[in-house]
């Protein structure tokens, strides 16, 4: 934990587009402050290279405030970094000391080409939720919020599940580049909600197969996932998940 | 010159929507089929406008910037969604909301527009539920309120410190689901650098595909900008690094007119700048001042640890000045007020610019009711603290971790350090009834347009405007001109409207790369930033404002003439990308200059340094200014001031009084 300003060096994936092999390039950093965030030290980088009239490093990133789920950067082997329950925006520099040497690839999964740099492709994670991740209903059918009382302790464990960002870490991390966490957390969210259940088991069958179909791989219970995600989503889902799962193949009549 | 015609219905203010809404032409429903509405922007205004088209017929094309819709900025709104659904008993109505908002702007927005916005809002919090969205409830099951600033009841719907976050992704959900159906079509990584005007009617847009780089030509019957606020004209802001004017800005060049650019939302609640590296701001929730309480030292430059410095020796000057409202009230009196104190000498920390939000007494208070419904008789104060730690963490655990990522320091343990940033812009393109600019087929909703919030926002409105406007006013209003256009075949592509819209995009691209100068565009961004917030920030006056101008001018002379953008256009490029945006904002920068040296009032977020009361309150002159100022782009970066006069008949304008 740094309190004084740091020199770096910096080990970072340059890749100049899908097709494009990658590797890692050194760059040396110096003065960096203890209270800068870890994607505010690349932009100082970046101004270095674009002052020498070089190509920035690409990395995604928006909000900056652990919420929006576009960065993605996989620090010294870890998705986001060192800190538990933190996105690469809100890590800062204060977790470094001076003379370290980071690594910082982008997320690796069959299923997250490499669009360019740090940056990756997280369609597939939207097309899971095109496939089922909702509940129908057209704008102006419902009634009022209140007729429906949920108890608080559901409603909680609903939001814990919703918290999910769709970074994608849980696929970084994990060996088989599963989406189960992902994926699991709109199951659980939607499948402990009233409104959620006339579709619940032709939900969690489309949602798995068109996880299935994208090419992520299957859960082997490491829990690197729940280790590793920003915003604590618990692996309990995936039990949720399995559970309706084989409900709806076994039992449910709507077998999809 | 376009007319500027705001369409408000005939009738009564309480029947005007309902009547409207019953007598709007339709458009049927093998006719929607044939029909294509191009939406830019996937927040929440973009996708539920988007979502709920779709769901009535009609062929949709969206478009981001982001790479999943869901990332839109509005994802990162915390607090809450105001509805006026009186859940708590205490004397909620839709006219108090109309009320509270009219009065919150400061008399500077539209009668009509606000009483529809609080009419539809009870609609927005079911359709969110029905769709699953979990907002916080209470033991017996319903929802939960809280209370937000300007307003005297409890009708703020949450979910934690993430309701943004919650009612996107409920939108977004629906959203995907049209996706998947294949009755809409969604373009991410896509970004829109022109509107193409055929024969005075909007007909399509000139987007960016940000990863090859390929100018791609969409036509369409009508087109929704959705595209945001312009906060990030000053560097550093509460939005997201992407968030940007030029789609709006695009529009306003094609001949839409820009209402009260001035207008901008300085939010008392941020955590304080650190250094020059420094990216952006973050925000702490409003909802914070529910159970916060705000205060300084009352001795000037005390050092002393917040902790060491005893009760009489603070200065709560939020509860001094306004007892009646307190720590909630508007954000741009608590902005000011804590400029005030910080000027005068006042300030904590380390740079002496910011003032403490102080939540021991609300979590001891807390802890004790606690305490009681666990059976725990007589508890001391450490048992009161840590029971009280429990229930501030479900309330706002999030951004307590988040002010620890950022500060380094231990909210539960010591006050927060806060201090006002921009945060939202209620200016925007000017709209009518409809929510149609002046270019007709072209709409904007959301953040993007002027028109509810007048010269300042309350709390937890923008949610409820951006989800109005999509769920509940477009899908209707959009009906009246669609109805007209059934006999529009699609529109070709090869129009020379199209040609010339495409060209000028590439033109602007090329121009970028030719500079060839040695400054990178983040120089020249905050350079602008730094202008705009010592000229046109919480405190503005006539001769700063002159400067400013002046300064902006040659900002935008050094801009395309030294700046370097490097790579190329056929590629991935966000230095390319972030060029044209700040291009925008040299020019949009400028233009709130003039706003608001030529606004000779102060009113809400509008605060002209010669025009207050004794108190140090704002002062507005209803006589020569309650109008918005709708400006229109005349070429070569002038513009032409035209007024639309603001009419209170339901309501007694007055000085706006918090105390």
């Amino acid at each position: 934990m740094s309190t004084e300003n740091m020199n770096l060096t910096l080990k970072v994936w340059r890749q100049k587009d899908h097709k494009a092999k990658g590797n890692l390039v050194d760059y040396k950093l110096s003065d960096i402050s203890p209270d800068m965030s870890f994607l505010e030290m690349f932009d100082v980088l970046n101004e270095g290279l674009v002052d020498k009239g070089e190509e920035p490093v690409v990395f995604d990133h928006d909000c900056r405030e652990g919420i929006c789920g576009a960065c993605s950067m996989f620090i010294n082997g870890q998705p986001h970094g060192p800190l538990q329950g933190v996105t690469t925006c809100q890590l800062h520099m204060r977790s470094f000391k001076d003379g370290d040497t980071i690594v910082v690839e982008p997320w690796r999964a069959q299923a997250f080409p490499v669009v360019k740099d740090l940056m990756v492709d997280r369609s597939a994670f939207d097309r899971v939720i095109a496939a089922g991740g909702f509940i129908s209903v057209n704008t102006g059918n419902a009634q009022d919020a209140n007729s429906l009382p949920i108890p608080k302790v559901q409603a909680d464990s609903a939001f814990e599940a919703a918290a999910c960002i769709g970074c994608g870490a849980c696929v970084a991390t994990c060996k088989n580049a599963s989406a189960m966490l992902f994926v699991s957390a709109k199951i659980s969210q939607l499948a402990q909600l009233p409104q959620g259940q006339p579709e619940r088991y032709r939900r969690v069958q489309s949602m798995v197969a068109q996880m299935d179909a994208e090419g992520f791989g299957n859960c082997t219970n490491t829990g690197a996932c729940e280790a590793e995600c920003p915003k604590g989503i618990s692996l309990e889902n995936i039990a949720r998940m399995n559970r309706d799962f084989y409900s709806a193949k076994f039992v449910s009549e709507e077998s999809i | 010159m376009a007319e500027l015609n705001a369409h408000i219905p005939e009738g009564e203010l309480t029947e005007k929507w309902t009547k409207l809404r019953s007598s709007m032409p339709l458009v049927n429903p093998a006719n929607k089929r044939s029909i294509e509405v191009i939406v830019v922007g996937s927040g929440l205004a973009g996708a539920s406008a988007a979502a709920t088209l779709a769901e009535m017929g009609y062929k949709v094309k969206c478009f981001c910037f982001q790479d999943s819709p869901r990332r839109a900025h509005s994802i990162a709104a915390q607090g809450g969604i105001n509805a006026a659904k009186n859940y708590q008993n205490d004397g909620d109505s839709t006219y108090r909301l109309f009320y509270d908002t009219i009065k919150g702007g400061d008399y500077r927005s539209r009668e009509a527009n606000v009483h529809r916005l609080a009419e539809v809002s009870a609609n927005i919090i079911d359709q969110c539920v029905a769709q699953g969205v979990p907002l916080a409830r209470e033991y017996g099951g319903l929802l939960d309120n809280r209370s937000f600033g300007g307003t005297q009841v409890q009708r703020t719907f949450y979910a934690a410190g993430q309701t943004g976050q919650q009612l996107l992704l409920g939108a977004y959900s629906a959203l995907e689901r049209q996706i998947g159906m294949g009755k809409v079509e969604m373009f991410t990584r896509h970004e829109m650098l022109e509107v193409v005007v055929v024969d005075g009617k909007a007909r399509g847009i000139i987007a960016r595909d940000l990863i090859s780089g390929e100018l791609q030509r969409h036509s369409g019957h009508a087109v929704l900008l959705c595209s945001g606020g312009y906060g990030n004209v000053f560097y550093l802001s509460t939005n997201a690094m992407g968030s940007n004017v030029t789609a709006a800005w695009k529009a306003h060049k094609k001949g839409a007119f820009f209402g009260n650019p001035c207008y901008t939302q300085i939010h008392p609640t941020c955590i304080p700048v650190s250094g020059d590296h420094q990216s952006k701001l973050t925000l702490m929730s409003e909802s914070l001042r529910n159970d916060g309480r705000i205060w300084v030292p009352k001795k000037k430059d005390d050092n002393r640890k917040a902790s060491d410095i005893p009760e009489e020796e603070r200065d709560y000057y939020l509860e001094r000045r306004y007892p009646a409202f307190g720590n909630l009230v508007p954000r741009d009196v608590a902005s000011r007020a804590a400029k005030e104190r910080c000027d005068a000498g006042y300030g904590v920390g380390k740079s002496k610019l910011a003032v403490y939000l102080d939540f021991k007494a609300n979590t001891e208070r807390y802890g004790r009711i606690e305490a009681s419904v666990q059976n725990i008789h007589n508890p001391d104060k450490e048992t009161c603290m840590r029971l009280g730690r429990e229930v501030i963490k479900e309330k706002y655990g999030n951004l307590f971790d988040m002010y620890k990522q950022i500060t380094g320091e231990d909210p539960y343990e010591l006050p927060m350090r806060i201090y006002p940033a921009v945060h939202y812009t209620m200016g925007g393109l000017w709209v009518d009834y409809n929510l149609m600019t002046t270019v007709p087929g072209l709409y904007a909703l959301g953040e993007a347009n002027f028109s509810d919030h007048g010269a300042n926002r309350l709390g937890a409105s923008a949610l409820m405007q951006g989800l109005a406007d999509g769920y509940f006013v477009i899908p209707y209003t959009i009906g009246a001109y669609l109805s007209k256009e059934l006999a529009t075949k699609p529109i070709p592509q090869d129009h020379p409207a199209f040609i010339e819209a495409e060209a000028s995009a590439k033109g602007i691209i090329d121009k970028f790369f030719s500079i060839k100068g040695t400054k990178s565009v983040d120089h020249f961004h905050k350079k602008l930033g730094k202008i705009m917030w010592e000229r046109c920030g919480m405190a503005r006056n006539a001769e700063g404002l002159k400067k400013g101008i002046e300064e902006i001018q040659q900002l935008r002379k050094d801009f395309w003439s030294d700046l370097r953008v490097p790579g190329d256009a056929n590629e991935l490029n966000p230095e390319l990308e972030k060029a044209g945006r700040v291009a925008d904002f040299i020019e949009l920068g400028e233009l709130m200059c003039m706003d608001a040296l030529n606004r000779n009032e102060s009113c809400g977020g509008h605060f002209r340094e010669e025009y207050q009361t004794e108190e140090g309150e704002a002062l507005r002159d209803d006589v020569n200014y309650a109008y918005v100022a709708a400006w229109e782009y005349k070429g070569d970066v002038k513009f032409e001031l035209h007024k639309e006069e603001l009419k209170f008949e339901n309501i007694k304008v007055a000085q706006r009084s918090y105390k």
